[in-house]
Formats: structure tokens, C-alpha cells, sequence
């Protein structure tokens, strides 16, 4: 996690080499970034107003997020998806001002 | 003192702020290479602007794992003085030593202009050049300028004084006319609570030579020098 407030956590630097078995196939990961409820997203206010300049008057909300494609071997759906926890939580997500959603599927 | 300038693919400030240091200071500057980590001869390190790493993803989000940065939180821990300006303040808030987060300028606009700001308090060496509610003209010049925190974290920061610079109206009133990229509490400049990190989105290495027109950020940097010399 992301150092709180105050404090300063050294965990961001736990660079851990994953061990593997044999059984390690291949994910694809689907990674869902999004502004907290909390954050204004002016980005998404100016799409919302190119639209209704377009004439879609029936827009009330557009919020502007990230989605990321990641393929990664792990030895289980859980332990990608743990993997995938982490990889958010230090860096494709800043838990400050976003959250995250993540899809597993394993490589057809 | 010691400064060090850490140089990221993409910093662009890096020279801007040896070069006042260096040569209108006086002060032993090194440049720091991103993957250099022997930051020991170094008091004070430097967190310059520009665009690190291309601000992919977010902005300062991949320089945070540099191997300069992991020995500035070792320095930061040890109790030695850090300031990150404009991407560099983005940098030490996404890897924690400055809590909040610097999001997309409340009108979308890249801002470049001079603005005002206030200086909230003259007791820390950043500041003490200054005199308490002094008002200042800094240059800024950013996209994702605009500071933000959950509500307990802004009381938080307010209650214990951590905010050093809140941009402002000529007269010192933080207005929201003022405010030019909607940071909460026009907040342009914070420092930890212990008060060795400081980070900022203006840009005082901009404003120290006076053949650019303005000398305001200068006194930033002589404050820090009269404090390494009171503490010898």
C-alpha cells in the first residue's frame, strides 16, 4: 500500500522476484482505472459538454478512466490476481485518487 | 551545502535549478542520474520539473521506483531536506513522503503564467527568507497542478500548518479567482509534517536571477543556506 498520511512506508520497494512452478500459464488481465466518486474529472466534464453540443441532452455524468491490458503467467487464477492487486496498488492505480477493477481470464 | 539535482529522462528544470544553486549561490551542485543511488554527500536534494518518464500513466508515477528516489526516501527517513518542484512535488506525493495528489488543472488548461501566492508561515528554512504572509510572485507552469486531498488529510494538513505557499490575490486573499488551477484550499506548496520535505507546484529556480525579471524565488534558497549555517 501507499504510504498514508504521516508516515512514510518503505513497502512500495519490496521488488520480490516471483517464483514459479512449471504448472505457470499464461493470464490476460483485464485493468479497470477510475477517478474516486470524490475526485473531479474535469476531462470528463468537457466530453459531457461536447456531447451536449452534439445535441445528446440526456447525458448526465461522463467520468474519464483508464483500462489496461496486462498478460502475465502465474501458477493460479488466484495467485495472478493477487499479483495484479499488488501491481495496482503500487502503481497502474494511486489509491489517493483512484480505484481499480480487475478481470482474469486465462490465455485462450 | 550539498545539493544534489536528480535528472530523470524527461526533467527539464534540472538545469534551471543547478544553475542557481551553482552559479548564483555559490553551493557544491551535483547532478544526480536517475539510476544513481549514492545520494551521501548530499544535504539537501532537488526533485526538479518537467515531464519524468514521460509522465506516462500519471504524472511522476514511474519515477518513483528510480533508484535515486528509493535512496531520497533512505535521506527523507534520515531527516534531510528534499524539495520537489512542480513534477518533482507530483513525485513525492504518488511514492508518499507528501500526502494528497496532484490531478488534471480544474479548466483544463496548461497553465504557464506568474502568480500570486501567500507565504503561510516563516519558521521552517524553506521559508524563512520570507516574512509570514508575505505575498509572492512565482511562475507556474503545469497541466496537473491542481492539489488534491480527502477532506481529514486537508484538516490534517491545515491543523498542523503544513501548507506553505496558497496561491492568492495581490492583497494575500486566497480567492478563488486566484486560484489557477483549482487546488483545494489554494493550496500551491506543502511540506511534511516534520518539515524537511517540501513540495511545490510553482517554480521559484525560475524566478532567482533577476535578468528573468523577478528575484522572489531566490530567497527560497538563501533561507535554506542560513539555515545550514545556523545548524553548523
Amino acid at each position: 500500500m501507499r504510504a498514508k498520511y504521516g508516515r512514510i512506508i518503505p513497502v512500495l520497494f519490496f521488488f520480490t522476484a516471483v517464483a514459479q512452478s512449471a504448472n505457470a500459464r499464461l493470464y490476460n488481465a483485464k485493468v479497470y482505472v477510475t477517478l474516486r466518486p470524490s475526485v473531479l474529472d474535469p476531462a470528463g466534464k468537457a466530453v459531457r459538454s461536447g456531447l451536449s453540443h452534439m445535441g445528446y441532452d440526456n447525458i448526465s455524468k461522463i467520468r474519464i478512466g483508464k483500462y489496461i491490458e496486462v498478460d502475465l503467467t502465474a501458477d493460479s487464477e488466484d495467485s495472478a490476481q493477487q499479483q495484479l492487486d499488488k501491481i495496482c496498488d503500487q502503481l497502474l492505480a494511486n489509491p489517493v485518487i483512484e480505484n481499480y477493477r480487475i478481470e482474469v481470464l486465462a490465455a485462450a | 551545502m550539498n545539493f544534489g539535482v536528480i535528472v530523470f529522462p524527461g526533467a527539464n528544470c534540472d538545469r534551471d535549478a543547478a544553475y542557481v544553486l551553482r552559479d548564483l549561490l555559490g553551493q557544491p551542485t551535483r547532478m544526480i542520474w536517475h539510476e544513481d543511488s549514492d545520494l551521501a554527500d548530499v544535504d539537501v536534494v532537488v526533485v526538479p520539473g518537467g515531464f519524468s518518464y514521460g509522465d506516462y500513466l500519471r504524472c511522476g508515477a514511474i519515477a518513483q521506483f528510480s533508484p535515486a528516489m528509493r535512496a531520497t526516501v533512505e535521506h527523507a527517513n534520515q531527516g534531510k531536506q528534499v524539495i520537489g518542484i512542480c513534477n518533482g512535488f507530483q513525485v513525492l506525493t504518488e511514492m508518499g513522503l507528501l500526502p494528497g495528489a496532484l490531478v488534471r488543472n480544474r479548466d483544463l488548461h496548461f497553465v504557464c503564467d506568474r502568480v500570486s501566492m501567500s507565504v503561510e508561515r516563516a519558521d521552517l528554512p524553506w521559508t524563512q527568507g520570507y516574512s509570514k504572509g508575505q505575498v509572492i510572485t512565482l511562475p507556474i507552469a503545469h497541466g496537473e497542478g491542481c492539489y488534491f486531498a480527502e477532506a481529514d488529510t486537508i484538516k490534517s494538513l491545515e491543523d498542523s500548518n503544513q501548507v506553505l505557499f496558497r496561491y492568492c490575490d495581490a492583497s494575500g486573499k486566497p480567492s478563488e479567482a486566484a486560484n489557477p488551477n483549482g487546488s483545494l484550499n489554494n493550496i500551491a506548496g506543502i511540506c511534511n509534517r516534520q518539515g524537511n520535505v517540501l513540495g511545490m507546484m510553482p517554480h521559484p529556480e525560475r524566478a532567482a536571477d533577476k535578468a528573468l525579471g523577478s528575484t522572489d524565488g531566490l530567497a527560497l534558497f538563501e533561507g535554506l543556506l542560513k539555515s545550514a549555517l545556523v545548524s553548523v
